[in-house]
Order: structure tokens, then sequence, then C-alpha cells
């Protein structure tokens, strides 16, 4: 079986924000990039499946040569073969999806696993687009995932709790936090992965669908009112939250 | 074009949610504006309370019915929302941003060749052009996105397009009973947390951080949360540790939320807690540290002792609730 991975490189969430000098991006001086935290859950499953049942894995990456360190920390966590699906331009969405989707269907994978969510521009729709691009059942933010034969069994996270769901390869599962515990990288691992080649693609020019217009920060809270240090402030917080803003 | 915004009502249970209320709201206002008309689209077995969207200002609403689609069938759903969609011509599409319309939304968009823009919390037409409004980032930014494509798909975030009061006029609902319906994904089961009210659904939460001490201390939270009728929270270093489920982790790497009122209990405020709750309309902290980041996100604070403040407050609460 070939498994696929797609990974994004992201800042850091602990990273401050600043919009960059076209108002439309981010001010990418001193940030520092990681794996999408969602993608480490993504190449683990991949990994633990490869391990169950054989086959081959690959990690696949829209971007620049800058998200070729995320591709090493899928090699280095175990991940076979790496490809830089390569561009430098933003691209949106639909764009990076039909990518991927032509990508996969060159792999010739039928199992996909993707993060519920970049945690840079928040879309959690690469998944779902790839799925259907490429005609693939998709079950999105698995906390359990199972596989048997050609059945899968997958926990889906939804408000006040889980769906089970069984569906069939070819399949999209977009993994949320809790579907497993990421493995580190061994020593041995990051070496590997820094003498494999990572193959590189480049892309044809992107049709955007999603323009971005201007990127602002939220506006500024009024600092908040310090009510007081003890009990006694609060029946002037429960009248406040009564009267003044109405919320109870 | 045939100058339509088409809305998707979301039921669980057979019972609409409020964000598709929202929706439909938000859809009738901006239909209003480009001289468009909006209408819905359903998809599941009994629905019970179509009240809930028919008096906002969309004409029609389609049900499309069978017992098998009670619960959400990615396969069957993309399906029946896209050909609807495609049949009436429609060139908006609503969708509110829950587990169902984020995994819906974005397979709608590829069987439409759509643009799609997720999570709005704010839409603008001038100059004939629409433009939404999205948090990114964590909600550290926000961008404003325009779509390049006839057909648009927007998904608006729960609580905080209001609802307004409903009209007199009534939408006519329109029963297609679909004849076995494909399902290539289903529901076999559904595991319930414990009746609970999920964070992400709830106007009101409490939330606790390490402050608590321990899970033993949680009663606090979950107390205070109900007799505020709300849900409760928790932060990332209590689900870590072990003390709460990650279902209840709010943050960036747990779940978003916009309640109109958000208590965190001995909570610091790590800037990865504030993404996940920063849009609430509005932030009570109690901290015993004058200098926790998480002060500068609250509209009120008390700084104090949980295990002091707490009670108090569970019992100032019950006063006036009664
Ligand atoms: C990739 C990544 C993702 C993350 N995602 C999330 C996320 O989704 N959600 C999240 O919450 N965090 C997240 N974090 C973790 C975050 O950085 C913080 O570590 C976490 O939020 C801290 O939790 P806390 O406020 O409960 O604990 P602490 O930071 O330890 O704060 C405890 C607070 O309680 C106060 N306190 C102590 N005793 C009392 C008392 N008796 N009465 C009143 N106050 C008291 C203290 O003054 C302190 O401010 C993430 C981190 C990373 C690196
Ligand atoms: N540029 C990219 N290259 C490869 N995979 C991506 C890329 N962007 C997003 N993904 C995948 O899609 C998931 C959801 O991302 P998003 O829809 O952007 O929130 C991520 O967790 C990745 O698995």
């Amino acid at each position: 079986m070939k498994i696929a991975v797609c990974v994004s490189h992201v800042p850091d969430t602990a990273t401050k924000i600043n919009i960059g000098s076209d108002g439309k991006k981010i001010d990418p001086t001193g940030v520092t990039y990681i794996i999408n935290p969602y993608d480490e859950f993504a190449v683990e499953e991949a990994l633990k499946t490869k391990e169950k049942f054989g086959g081959e894995t690959v990690a696949i990456c829209v971007g620049d040569d800058a998200v070729k360190e995320t591709l090493r920390k899928a090699l280095a966590m175990g991940i076979d073969n790496a490809v830089l699906l390569k561009d430098s331009i933003y691209r949106d969405s639909i764009s990076i999806a039909k990518a991927l989707a032509d990508e996969i269907k060159n792999q010739n994978a039928d199992l996909v696993f993707f993060g519920k969510q970049s945690v840079d521009y928040d879309n959690s729709i690469t998944g779902q687009l790839t799925a259907e691009l490429l005609g693939y059942n998709c079950v999105t933010v698995v906390v359990g995932f199972q596989l048997e034969g050609n059945k899968i069994i997958a926990e889906r996270e939804v408000e006040g709790g889980k769906e089970i769901v069984e569906t069939s390869l070819p399949a999209v599962i977009t993994a949320q936090k809790g579907l497993n515990e990421p493995r580190y990288a061994s020593l041995k691992g990051i070496m590997a992965a820094k003498k494999k080649v990572i193959e590189e693609k480049p892309l044809p020019p992107a049709e955007n669908y999603v323009e971005i217009i201007a990127m602002k920060k939220p506006a500024p809270k009024q600092p908040g009112k310090i009510i007081g240090t003890d009990s006694s402030a609060v029946p002037e917080l429960v009248r406040l939250l009564h009267e003044e803003a109405k919320v109870i | 074009m045939a100058n339509k915004i088409l809305v998707f009502i979301e039921q669980r249970n057979g019972q609409i949610k409020k964000s598709s209320s929202e929706a439909v709201k938000a859809a009738s206002k901006l239909a209003a504006q480009l001289s468009f008309t909006a209408e819905a689209v359903t998809v599941g077995a009994e629905i019970e309370n179509f009240s809930a969207v028919s008096n906002y200002g969309i004409q029609k609403v389609v049900h499309y019915k069978h017992s098998s689609l009670e619960n959400y069938s990615a396969s069957a759903y993309t399906s029946l929302v896209a050909d609807y969609a495609k049949n009436i011509d429609a060139d908006i599409l609503f969708f509110a941003n829950t587990s169902i319309g984020k995994d819906l939304a974005p397979k709608v968009a590829v069987k439409l060749d759509a643009g799609i823009a997720m999570d709005c919390v704010s839409l603008n037409y001038d100059n004939n052009i629409i433009t939404a409004t999205r948090p990114v980032f964590a909600g550290k930014a926000l961008i404003d996105v325009r779509i390049n494509k006839s057909k648009k798909i927007f998904t608006l975030r729960p609580n905080v397009f209001n609802t307004g009061t409903p009209s007199a006029e009534s939408a006519e609902v329109s029963i297609v009973n679909v004849e076995n319906p494909v399902l290539s994904d289903k529901v076999i089961e559904i595991k319930k947390s414990d009746g609970k009210l999920d964070v992400a659904e709830a106007s009101i939460i409490v939330s606790g951080g390490r402050g608590l001490k321990g899970p033993e201390n949680f009663h606090l939270v979950e107390e205070l949360a109900q007799v505020l009728g709300g849900a409760f929270g928790a932060s990332r270093a209590v689900v870590d540790a072990g003390w709460r489920p990650h279902s209840e982790q709010v943050g960036q790497t747990g779940k978003t939320v916009s309640p109109n009122l958000y208590i965190a209990l001995g909570i610091s405020g790590a800037i990865q807690h504030l993404a996940g709750m920063r849009s609430s309309k509005y932030i009570v902290a109690i901290n015993k540290d004058k200098d926790a980041p998480i002060f500068q996100a609250a509209d009120y604070g008390i700084v104090g002792d949980v295990f002091e403040i707490v009670p108090a407050l569970i019992e100032e609460i019950k006063k006036i609730k009664s």
C-alpha cells in the first residue's frame, strides 16, 4: 500500500505576528517555522499504518525551498520519501489542493493523511478539497483510525461527542490531536533524513480563487477593569455582568 | 447567474442549530443588499424546528429527507447540496463554520468549482464586491479576502452574526423524499460526552487552568458553569496533565470559541490560550497574579484566589437567578 502524508510549514504557535510591508502577509523576520502541529499526528498515523500493513510512505509539501525543513522532519520521523511541489508565490487552498491531488494520483497513494488545520491561515479545508478532487472518501478531525482490508473505521470529533464513521479506501483522513502520540525523531533518523534526496517538482502558475486584500491586527482591546482583590468584589462583578454587559 | 444565495441549514437529532439561524439571517441581509433572493436547503430525517430559520427573510427551504440521512454523511450530503445548488444555479452559498459545515462546504466548493472563504466574522458589500474578513494565525491577525470566481462559498463563525428579531413572514418548507441515498461513508455510532454542553456551542463558558491545583477541584468550574447554564473548558496545561479531556481544551490546538461570556479561572493567558477565546464578547479573569497576561484580554478581572472567589461568585449568581 502506498500511503501519502501532506505536511505544511508554519510559524511556531508562540510567534508574535507582525504585518509585512505589503500589508497582506506577515513579516517573516525573526519567525521560527515548524511542521504544522497537526501534521505530526498525520505523519505518526502514516508510520503506524505502514508498520502494521507494510507498504511505502511519502510526504508531500507545496512551497518554496524553506519547506524542505519540514519535509526533512517527516523523513527523520521515518517517512520513506519526500516530494516538494515547488513554487515561491502565495497559493490559495484550492490551488494547493489541485497540486497535491495531481501528485497523489501520480504516486498512486490510496490512503492519504492530512492535518485537520494549518495553524497559519486556519482554513481547515485542504484535505477535504483534495479528497473531493480525487473522488476519495474523506473523514475529518479524526481521533481514532482503524483499517481492515479496504474498510476504515474512523472516530471523528464533533460538537458534544464523537462520531464513529465507516468508510473505505481510497480515502483522505485529517488528523486531530488525540489520534496518537507523535514519535520523536531518533538521532539515526535525523542523520538518515539529511542524506535523503527530496524530489523537487516545479508547479505551473497558480490560479487563485481567493485573493487576500489586506491583513490587519485585531482592534486592541480596552484595558480591562480590575474590580477588586478579594471576594468583596464579587457582588460588583456580578452587577456589571448583569447590568452593563447584560450577559447573565 | 440566478441571483440567488443558498444557505445550508444544519440539523442534529432533528434540531436545527442556532448557527444556522445566524447564517440564514446573514444571507437574507446580504441578499437584500445585492437584490438577490435567499433560500435554504437542509438534509435529514424528521426535522422539528423549522421555526428556527423560517422567519429570517428567506422564502423557501427544501428538505431532502430520508431516515438514513439523519446523521451526517459527507458523500450523501455533498451530492445533495451540490446538485441542488447547481439546479437552482445559486451564486453564493452560506454554511455555518461547525464540524459539519467545515467538512461539507469545501467538498461542495469542488463540485461547483467555487471559491471558498472559511470562518468569516464579517461580510461587507461595497462597489459590487463582497469582502469577507476572517481571523488567521489563531486570531492574532485578520485578513480581508475576495473570491475571484462567479460561484462563492462562505462559512460563518457561529455566535458572531446576530439573528435579530424574526419577521412575520414565514418561508415555505418543501420536502423532497430521497430514494436510496448513496452513503459511501456513514456514521455507525455516536458517542455523546455525557449530556454536557460542548464548549464550541455554548454562549457562556467557564474554563479552569493550572491555578485550580488539581482535578479534584474542577467541581468549582463545573458548578459555576452550571449556575450560569454554560459549558466548561480547560487550558492545555490541565489537559496535558490528564485532569481534563482534550475535548474541553480551549486554544490554538483546542477549540476556538466565541461565547458571550468567557470566565477564565486560574489561567495565565498564554498566547495559545488567548488564540482560542479572545473573540469572546466579554471576558472575565480570576487569577491571583495581577501581572498574568489574561488580564490584558479581560473586560473584568478580580486579582484573587479562585478558592475564595469562585464559591462567592456561585452564591451571588444564584441570588440574582432566583
Ligand atoms: C504548540 C502549542 C500549542 C498550544 N496550544 C494550547 C491550547 O490550545 N490551549 C491552551 O490553553 N494552551 C496551549 N498551549 C500551552 C500554553 O502555552 C500554556 O502553557 C497553557 O495555556 C498554560 O495553562 P494554564 O494557564 O492553565 O497554566 P499556567 O500558565 O501554569 O497558569 C496558571 C495560572 O493560575 C494562577 N493561579 C495559581 N493559583 C491560583 C489560585 N489559587 N487562584 C487564582 N489563580 C491562581 C497563576 O497565577 C497562573 O497565572 C500550547 C503550547 C504550544 C507550544
Ligand atoms: N502547502 C501545503 N503543502 C502540503 N500540505 C498542505 C499544505 N497546506 C496545507 N496542507 C495540508 O492540509 C492540512 C490543512 O491545512 P489548511 O486547510 O490550510 O488548514 C494541513 O494540516 C496539511 O496536512
